[in-house]
């Protein structure tokens, strides 16, 4: 129904592509590690509480009970930490994943339906039964998640041609309006609701205890280095369907296995952290802008990149408005939005 | 609030919705078979091509949104008779109805329709425009810049006569903003559309801000405007929309050359004598008043404008003056159909017309995309 | 009294620079179109020849040099006036989808359309005349992404030819055609130009047939003009290696008697 012009245009402007910024992967990987590492220490010495570096770094290595210092840094710090690199890693390979099947710069989880669908479920389950820890909620995230990524598939295959970039981002569309009204509906009808969703909903990386979420890890790692690894396929994916199928690519396991990963890492990132959904749509642009259109690179680049985003972002926002917090899911887009624009004017992103 | 009291439909309403539905499917189907004649039409130096699909599409659609009107007039929490309906809202403004249909339904229906009307309109323009099917006056920020200035109104309790105006200024503004960062020696697709999502996702920030530090109770107010509501709309509203069409529409209508001509690519346009950056603009400002007025009336339905020109475009493929008026007709009756639904369907419950359109429109847009996909 | 050419040939272009905002395509390049003949221009991948027929129908603008049309500057007239009088079909134009031919062959009237005149007898006429010209009456119905690569080609030739120009520029008009198809455009440029007294300029692939059809040949090499003016002169064996790179034997087509370009094997090989 649309574009062979735009998917044309979009692959031929590839053909002229931009220069990379990033050539020399070794030195961008090793800075990435580095920006990711200097992310995560600043997100355990700053706070709503001041401490200085001697005491951050001494409660990691020296680690003394009594010290309230200490524990903060153990306890809250480190947990919303490991929450903020998991979830932006997550985020970032997801969004990736979801463009590069879709062909589509607007593709996000989102429009997958993904998070509508992860949203529906823990709303429902705040709604009728409860529930309101992330414990709780993890399984309903999943269940929603994966339900509405079947029922995208499911449209998308219906008729000729198989499960094509176009007929996903129609068939995610509408089932992501779908649930979002269906959303919408609890939340105005109830608020009560709505009270205890609106925080949740705003996306955050606060008040979740590790353990509890510790039961999704092996998930979330698992989906990461499947995710990560399917750049070469992705490249293959973009030359278009036939030309992929020439080559020997099946499409429709790959883009069903994209699909399971997709699920995987968002479910896991949204019932962890809410709905961020600039980052899976923002860093995989920031990504390729800095090395072009070669996913494998996108990759990698949107995993490092992501958790610097989130755990940055949440920073700020414990920064901000001492000793109250903005949440992560507002200061992630308030940042990251100036510097994607910013990298549309003035690099060559948009011609990539 | 028990949920099965919130669920348990009124049969009659369903049945009300099961025949609109029957009639566009059937609409569909004898749009189908419909041969594409194309007349042409002479009268002294003006000129013009008609397809007759699209004429007779044209005025199937207008018949039956009629149809919805008088039904829209008759059902409600107080049953009206259907003769007396339509005269009380035609001519007797003394009869007992009188408040009922002249105040409450009438205008909500002039409302819906011609709201529909102008963001099927834009939603026509801006996916013609912008080749992705993904793609609505949303893209340029429209939804955002109205939100944005709505909801910090109704969230701070202020005055809500001050919304509509707001959130007019605030879309346009938005979309003003969106274009002046997409503009590098002209614009493009996919400057606009990652532009777009750097501004929205900005706006999306400080809306969720706004919904996180405000009472509940205010905000809640707030989220129902967002869902997009014909809630208390007034025949002045229905006059605001009623002038803007009236001069937006033609407008657009005669802006659908230069969109041929674009759809051709730059280079082919320019060979061919269009001045591409001045229509784009043109028609970029035409789409975005279109939606912005229907936006500051009724709050951001983007689905509207998202859904229905996709609609419209299986019927009739290319882009044309008629397609343009077709899909405008198609949203007048898509949006009037969401929003009878929604007065009625969890009565006495109103929800807001903006979640119908999405929960209804969904699986009705795949119907149409099943039969789409099954017939190519 | 000598007046300038510039004033008498439909097309000319002085000093011309282009770049894409980057490298210099082409180099302060000077040509004169002469009027009512099919001009030819050939030359190697990436050479310019694109580049220089894009600045001639005013799609791109030289970074420095002007355009004269008609003995006017190019830049300083209105595109859609321009459009009167010079069509360009540029390489691999996108049809959008759903349309069919004859809707994509009335857009090629854009430029003679009023406001309320949007189907004009002329306008049907033109359609008409172009659409059977170029063979397209049977599918003329059909959307154009169901025809062959050589049919939709023809639907955009049908476009310009609408358009009703004087000037036609077109930019590797033959490239997906087969052979015969290829004779046939080149055939059917040839009567626009022969019995209409229309000025063609086309970019071409094919050195053998850009001999054989145009009168004007123009070789270009590195963004600059090798050598220019009949197939005889130009097309040599010397100017072949000196465009191309390549080594070859030229005789007179036994046919139609222009020169045609033989290549030859790579020394060494085991063809000699």
């Amino acid at each position: 129904m649309i574009s062979p012009i735009f998917v044309v245009a979009w692959c031929r402007k590839s053909g002229r592509a931009a220069q990379p910024i990033v050539t020399n992967h070794t030195i961008g990987i090793f800075v990435s590690i580095l920006l990711v590492l200097g992310t995560a220490l600043i997100s355990l010495r700053y706070g709503a509480l001041e401490m200085s570096w001697s005491t951050t770094v001494n409660a990691l290595v020296n680690f003394d009970e009594t010290s309230h210092e200490h524990l903060i840094v153990r306890e809250l710090r480190w947990s919303r930490t490991i929450l903020g690199l998991v979830a932006g890693m997550s985020f970032a390979v997801a969004g990736a994943l979801t463009q590069g099947v879709t062909r589509n710069p607007l593709g996000d989880p989102g429009i997958l339906g993904i998070n509508a669908g992860a949203t529906f479920a823990i709303v429902t389950a705040i709604y009728a039964a409860d529930i309101v820890t992330p414990k709780g909620y993890v399984w309903f995230a999943f269940l929603g998640a994966s339900v509405a990524l079947a029922l995208v598939y499911a449209i998308a295959k219906v008729g000729s041609g198989g499960v094509t970039p176009v007929k996903l981002a129609l068939a995610g569309v509408i089932i992501t309006a779908l649930l979002g009204g269906w959303t919408s509906s609890i939340l105005i009808l109830d608020e009560e609701t709505f009270d205890e969703a609106r925080f949740w909903l705003a996306g955050s990386i606060s008040s979740r205890g590790t353990e509890e979420i510790s039961v999704l890890y092996p998930l979330i790692i698992f989906g990461l280095l499947i995710g990560v690894s399917l750049g070469r396929q992705i490249n293959i994916l973009n030359l278009g369907d036939e030309t992929a199928a020439s080559l020997g690519q099946r499409t429709a396991l790959v883009r069903t296995g994209v699909g399971g990963v997709v699920v995987l890492l968002c479910g896991s990132a949204v019932a962890i952290a809410g709905p961020l959904a600039f980052v899976g749509l923002a860093i995989p642009h920031m990504a390729r802008a800095l090395v072009g259109p070669d996913y494998r690179w996108i990759l990698i680049y949107s995993f490092l990149l992501g958790p610097c985003l989130v755990l940055g972002a949440d920073v700020l926002g414990r920064v901000i408005m001492r000793p109250e917090e903005l949440q992560v899911g507002i200061v992630t887009a308030a940042v990251g939005a100036p510097f994607l624009i910013y990298l549309v004017r003035f690099t060559r992103l948009s011609e990539v | 609030m028990s949920f099965s009291a919130v669920v348990t439909p009124v049969i009659p309403t369903l049945a009300v919705v099961i025949a609109a539905v029957l009639f566009t499917a059937a609409l569909l189907m004898f749009g189908e078979r419909l041969q594409s004649r194309e007349v042409t039409f002479r009268i002294g130096s003006i000129s013009g091509l008609v397809e007759t699909k699209v004429m007779w599409l044209g005025v199937g659609t207008a018949l039956i949104t009629a149809v919805l009107v008088g039904v829209g007039l008759t059902v409600g929490d107080y049953p009206v008779p259907a003769s007396r309906a339509l005269a009380t809202a035609l001519w007797d403004r003394n009869g007992e109805y009188d408040f009922v249909i002249n105040h409450l339904r009438f205008p909500r229906i002039v409302v819906a329709v011609l709201a529909g009307m102008c963001l099927a309109a834009s939603g026509f323009i801006f996916q013609s425009l912008i080749n992705n099917p993904l793609v609505s006056p949303d893209i340029i920020g429209i939804n955002a810049g109205a939100a944005v200035c709505a909801i910090a109104i109704l969230a701070i309790g202020g005055n809500v006569s001050y919304v509509p105006w707001a959130a007019f200024v605030g879309a346009l503004l938005t979309a003003g903003l969106v274009y002046v960062l997409s503009w590098k020696r002209g614009v493009e697709a996919t400057r606009i559309v990652l532009v777009g999502i750097g501004i929205n996702a900005l706006l999306g920030s400080v809306i969720t801000f706004i919904i996180v530090r405000y009472p509940i109770e205010q905000v809640v107010a707030a989220a129902r405007w967002q869902a997009g509501t014909l809630f208390g709309v007034s025949w002045d509203d229905a006059r605001t929309l009623a002038i803007g069409l009236l001069v937006l529409l033609p407008l657009a209508f005669v802006f659908t050359v230069r969109l041929r001509v674009l759809q051709l690519g730059d280079e082919v346009a320019t060979a061919v004598g269009s001045s591409i950056e001045p229509d784009r603009l043109a028609l970029l400002a035409v789409g975005s008043l279109l939606a912005a007025l229907a936006t500051s009336v009724i709050g951001p339905l983007g689905f509207v404008a998202l859904i229905v020109p996709q609609a419209a475009r299986m019927l009739v493929g290319t882009i044309s003056g008629g397609a343009l008026l077709l899909t405008s007709l198609f949203g007048g009756f898509f949006l009037l159909g969401a929003d009878l639904v929604a007065l009625r369907l969890f009565a006495p419950v109103m929800l807001p017309a903006g979640i119908v359109t999405a929960a209804l429109g969904g699986p009705y847009f795949l119907f149409l995309l099943a039969r789409y996909n099954r017939a190519t | 009294m000598q007046l300038e050419p510039e004033l008498f040939l439909p097309l000319v272009g002085v000093d011309l620079t282009i770049s894409y905002s980057g490298p210099k395509i082409v180099n302060d390049l000077s040509i004169d179109i002469p009027a009512g003949e099919i001009t030819a221009i050939v030359g190697p991948n990436g050479c310019g020849k694109s580049t220089l027929l894009k600045a001639l129908g005013r799609i791109l603008t030289p970074d420095s040099g002007r355009v004269l049309l008609n003995g006017e500057d190019l830049h300083l007239r209105r595109t859609k006036a321009i459009a009167r009088e010079v069509g360009l079909l540029p390489q691999n134009p996108q049809s959008p989808e759903a349309v069919i031919v004859s809707d994509l062959v009335r857009r090629g009237r854009y430029p003679h359309q009023r406001l309320f005149s949007q189907w004009s007898k002329s306008d049907e006429e033109a359609v008409k005349k172009a659409i059977d010209t170029t063979g397209l009456t049977e599918a003329s119905d059909r959307p154009v992404n169901e025809l062959s690569g050589g049919q939709r080609q023809r639907v955009w030739i049908a476009m310009i030819l609408a358009q009703e120009t004087p000037i036609m520029l077109l930019d590797e008009p033959t490239t997906h055609l087969d052979l015969a198809h290829q004779i046939e455009i080149l055939e059917l440029l040839k009567s626009l130009s022969e019995e209409q007294g229309r000025t063609v300029i086309m970019v071409l692939h094919d050195l053998n047939l850009a001999a054989r059809y145009a009168s004007n040949l123009i070789a270009m090499r590195n963004g600059e003009i090798k050598v220019s003016g009949p197939p005889e002169d130009v097309v040599s064996a010397g100017t072949i290696r000196d465009v191309f790179g390549l080594e070859s034997l030229v005789i007179k087509d036994p046919v139609t008697g222009s020169p045609l370009c033989i290549p030859l094997p790579p020394s060494g090989s085991s063809t000699l």
